[in-house]
C-alpha cells in the first residue's frame, strides 16, 4: 500500500509510556491479548489445583473451602479475564484492518477500557491473600451464598465485577461505533467479513446484559452492607430472583463467548479450503437469531428451582430452537470444506477441531435442555463436561486458531508450523482426555464443585486429571511459539496464506503502525 | 443493504460517532434500570402465577363469605427453621379439615431457648404452587416480627380460609413457615443481653 509509507515517521513512542498512553488499536489489541494469556495461565493454575485434588478420592492437597475458592476463581478468571479480553483484543487488532478504518472510533476510551482491566483483576486476585479467603460461592455467585454466607472479600469481588463490566461496555460501544461509522466506502453491511458481523452482534449483546450484571452485583452490595432484602427471604425478598436476574445476564453471556468464535472459524475455513464461505447471508441471519434467542432461554439453568410446567416447557422448547440456527452454521462450515482444496495448517486444524468438538458440546447442551432429564443431570459433572466442551475446544480453540492465523500479520514472521501442529495435537488429545470422561462421571451422578467423591468415580477422575495436566502444560509450548515468532522467523508476505479474502491481507506484514489513513475502495 | 458510511469529512464522521455513542449510552443506562425493574416485575409475575408459593397479604373476612359445605379440603401445617435460627418452632395442630370459605384459626408455638432477646420473622409458603393464591389469611404472625426475651415462649395465631374457587383437583394444601433470625437487623432498637 503506497500510502503506508507516509505514515512511518509516526511510529510508536518509546518505552513504557508507549503502552500506558497508547491510543493505537494495534497496541491496545496486543495488550488485551497478552493480558488475556496471562489470565489464561492464572485460571489454568487454579484449574490444575482442582484437578490435582480430584486426582484421587479423599482430601489430598487443599481444604474444601480453598477448593471452593479455586472453582470460583477459575470460572471468573477464565470467563472475564481470559476469553472475553482475548476476543476484545482480536476485535481491536482486526476490525479496523478488516473494514479499512485507520483506528477505532474512540481511541482514548479504548485505552481506558483496557487499562482498568488489570486493576479489576488485581483486586479480584488480591482476595486470595485476605483473611476471609477469596470468593468461594461459585462463578455464578448465587445468593444467599454470595450475600448472607459470603466471605467479607465479596465486596472486592463486587467492585471488580463493576470494573470489568465498565470495561466491556466501553469496549462494545467502541466496536459498534467503529463498525457503523468507519467502514471503507463500498463496504456495505452485507459485505462485512463474518468476524466483523459476529462482533457487531456480540457488542450489542454486551451493552444489553453487562448493565444487568452490574445491577445484580449492586443489589448484592446493598443486601450485604445497607440492609436491603432483594435476595433475603426474611426481609420479603427472594433468592430465586437472584438466579433469574443473573441468568438473564448469564445466558447471553455464554453467546458473547462463542459468537466471535463463529466469526473466526468463518474466516479461517474458507482460506484453507480455498473456497468462498458457503451461505454468507444465512450465517449472518443465524448469528442474529442466536443472539435474539439468547434472551428468552435463561430459565433453562433453573429447571430444578420449581417452575410451573408451562415455564419448563417454554424454556425447554425455546432452548432447543437454538439448535436450528447453530445447525445452519455447522452445515455451512462443512459445506465450505466440501470438495475444497484443503490444507491442514495449524489454524485450520484448530478450526476443524472447533467444528467437531463444539458440535459435541452443542449436543450435550440439547440433552441438558430436556427439562425432565435435566433433573438428573443438574449440577453434575455432565454439566461441567458440556460447558467445557463449548468453551475450551470451542471459544479457546478459536482464539488459538485466530492467533496462529493472524500472527504472521501481527509480527511479520511465520510461526514454526511443526511446533504449531505439535501444540495442536497435544491440546486436542489433552482436552478430550480431560473432558470426555467427565460426561460419564456426570451421568453416573458425580456432583460438581465437591472436593471429594465416592470410590466408583476414581478411575475416570484420574484419567481426567491426567488430561488436564497434558492440556495445561502444552499451553507453555504455545507461549514459546508466540515468543519465538515475535523474535524472528521466516518473513511473512502481505497475503501470508494462499489467496485469503479480506482487507487485512492487503497491508504489509507486519501491519504498519498506521494503516488505511486514506480509506481503501471496496468494490 | 446499501448503507455504506459516507467518507465526506472526518468532522461529519465524528458527529455521527457522537450521536451513536449517546444512543448506546442510553441503552446501557436503560438496561441498568431494567435489571432493577426485574425486581417488581418478578413480584407481580409471582403474584399472578403463584410462582414460589408466595401467599398474599392480609385480607378481610366478609360475613357474607359463601361456604362450600359439600366440599372438604385438608390443610397441613409445617414449620422449619432457617440455618442458624435456634428457636423451637412448631404448629400446635398438624392438619385440619375445612370447608372452603370457612374461617379457621390454628396456632403455632415458638420458644426462644437462648439467654438473650431475639427477633424472628416467619415467611410462609404454600404448596402445591397453584393453590397459593387460594389460601387467604385474615390474621397471621408472619405479618409482623416476633420479639422474644431469652427463655420466653409464645403462641401465635393464624386465621385463614380457603377460597371456594380452589381448583377441584386440589384436595390437600400445605402451609409451611420458615423462621428466620432477624435480630441483627434490630440491634439498634433492641437492647443486648449485657444491657438487660
Amino acid at each position: 500500500m503506497a500510502h503506508g509509507h507516509d505514515d512511518h515517521h509516526h511510529g510508536p513512542a518509546k518505552g513504557i509510556t508507549r503502552w500506558l498512553y497508547t491510543t493505537n488499536h494495534k497496541d491496545i489489541g496486543s495488550m488485551y491479548l497478552w493480558f488475556s494469556f496471562a489470565m489464561f495461565l492464572m485460571g489454568g493454575v487454579f484449574a490444575l489445583v482442582i484437578r490435582a485434588e480430584l486426582f484421587q478420592p479423599g482430601l489430598q492437597f487443599v481444604e474444601p473451602n480453598f477448593f471452593n475458592q479455586m472453582t470460583t476463581m477459575h470460572g471468573l478468571v477464565m470467563v472475564f479475564g481470559a476469553v472475553m479480553p482475548a476476543f476484545v483484543g482480536l476485535a481491536n487488532w482486526m476490525i479496523p484492518l478488516m473494514i479499512g478504518a485507520p483506528d477505532m472510533a474512540l481511541p482514548r476510551m479504548n485505552n481506558w477500557s483496557f487499562w482498568i482491566l488489570p486493576f479489576a483483576f488485581a483486586m479480584l486476585a488480591s482476595t486470595l491473600f485476605m483473611d476471609s479467603g477469596a470468593p468461594n460461592f461459585g462463578w455464578t455467585f448465587y445468593a444467599p451464598l454470595s450475600t448472607t454466607y459470603a466471605p467479607s472479600s465479596v465486596t472486592f469481588f463486587i467492585f471488580a465485577v463493576h470494573i470489568m463490566g465498565a470495561s466491556s461496555i466501553m469496549g462494545s460501544i467502541n466496536i459498534i461505533a467503529t463498525i457503523i461509522n468507519m467502514r471503507a466506502p463500498g463496504m456495505t453491511l452485507m459485505k462485512m467479513p463474518m468476524f466483523v458481523w459476529t462482533w457487531l452482534i456480540t457488542a450489542y449483546l454486551l451493552i444489553a446484559v453487562m448493565p444487568v450484571l452490574a445491577g445484580v452485583v449492586t443489589m448484592m452490595l446493598f443486601d450485604i452492607h445497607f440492609g436491603t432484602s432483594f435476595f433475603s427471604a426474611a426481609g420479603g425478598g427472594d433468592p430465586v430472583l437472584f438466579q433469574h436476574v443473573f441468568w438473564f445476564f448469564g445466558h447471553p453471556e455464554v453467546y458473547i463467548m462463542i459468537l466471535p468464535a463463529f466469526g473466526i472459524v468463518s474466516e479461517i475455513i474458507p482460506t484453507f479450503a480455498r473456497k468462498h464461505l458457503f451461505g454468507y447471508d444465512s450465517m449472518v441471519y443465524a448469528v442474529a437469531s442466536i443472539a435474539f434467542l439468547s434472551f428468552i432461554v435463561w430459565a433453562h439453568h433453573m429447571f430444578t428451582t420449581g417452575m410451573p410446567l408451562a415455564g419448563e416447557l417454554f424454556f425447554m422448547y425455546a432452548t432447543m430452537l437454538i439448535a436450528v440456527p447453530t445447525g445452519v452454521k455447522v452445515f455451512n462450515w462443512i459445506t465450505t470444506m466440501f470438495k475444497g482444496s484443503i490444507s491442514f495448517e495449524t489454524p485450520m486444524l484448530f478450526s476443524i477441531a472447533f467444528v467437531v468438538l463444539f458440535t459435541m458440546g452443542g449436543f450435550t447442551g440439547l440433552m441438558l435442555a430436556i427439562a425432565p432429564a435435566d433433573f438428573q443431570y443438574h449440577d453434575t459433572y455432565f454439566v461441567v463436561a458440556h460447558f467445557h466442551y463449548v468453551l475450551v475446544p470451542g471459544a479457546v480453540f478459536s482464539i488459538m486458531a485466530a492467533a496462529y492465523y493472524w500472527l504472521p500479520k501481527w509480527t511479520g514472521h511465520m510461526y514454526d508450523e511443526a511446533l504449531g501442529k505439535l501444540h495442536f495435537w497435544l491440546s486436542f488429545v489433552g482436552i478430550n482426555i480431560l473432558f470426555f470422561p467427565q460426561h460419564f462421571l456426570g451421568l453416573a451422578g458425580m456432583p460438581r464443585r465437591i472436593p471429594d467423591y465416592s470410590l466408583q468415580f476414581a478411575d475416570f477422575n484420574m484419567i481426567s486429571s491426567i488430561g488436564a495436566f497434558i492440556f495445561g502444560f502444552s499451553q507453555l509450548l504455545f507461549l514459546f511459539i508466540v515468543v519465538k515468532t515475535v523474535m524472528g522467523g521466516k518473513k511473512a508476505t502481505a497475503a501470508v496464506w494462499d489467496n485469503p479474502e479480506g482487507l487485512e491481507w492487503t497491508v504489509d506484514s507486519p501491519a504498519p503502525y498506521h494503516t488505511f489513513s486514506t480509506p481503501p475502495l471496496v468494490k | 443493504m446499501n448503507d455504506a458510511p459516507s467518507h465526506n469529512s472526518s468532522s461529519e464522521q465524528a458527529a455521527g460517532t457522537k450521536g451513536l455513542v449517546g444512543k448506546l449510552a442510553l441503552v446501557v443506562i436503560g438496561m441498568f434500570g431494567f435489571g432493577f425493574a426485574l425486581v417488581p416485575i418478578y413480584e407481580v409475575f409471582c403474584e399472578w402465577t403463584g410462582l414460589n408459593g408466595k401467599t398474599g397479604g392480609r385480607v378481610e373476612y366478609s360475613a357474607t363469605q359463601e361456604i362450600a359445605k359439600e366440599r372438604l379440603v385438608t390443610v397441613q401445617f409445617t414449620a422449619s427453621n432457617n440455618a442458624g435460627m435456634s428457636w423451637t418452632f412448631e404448629p400446635m395442630v398438624h392438619q385440619v379439615e375445612v370447608h372452603p370459605g370457612e374461617l379457621t384459626e390454628i396456632r403455632y408455638r415458638a420458644r426462644n431457648p437462648t439467654m438473650g432477646r431475639m427477633v424472628g420473622q416467619a415467611v410462609p409458603s404454600v404448596s402445591p404452587l397453584k393453590a397459593a393464591d387460594y389460601l387467604r389469611k385474615t390474621e397471621c404472625f408472619c405479618f409482623t416480627q416476633q420479639v422474644l426475651e431469652g427463655g420466653e415462649a409464645i403462641e401465635m395465631p393464624v386465621l385463614f380460609y380457603v377460597d371456594p374457587a380452589l381448583p377441584a383437583d386440589v384436595t390437600k394444601l400445605t402451609l409451611s413457615y420458615t423462621l428466620f433470625d432477624v435480630t441483627k437487623n434490630f440491634e439498634v432498637s433492641a437492647p443486648l443481653v449485657s444491657e438487660l
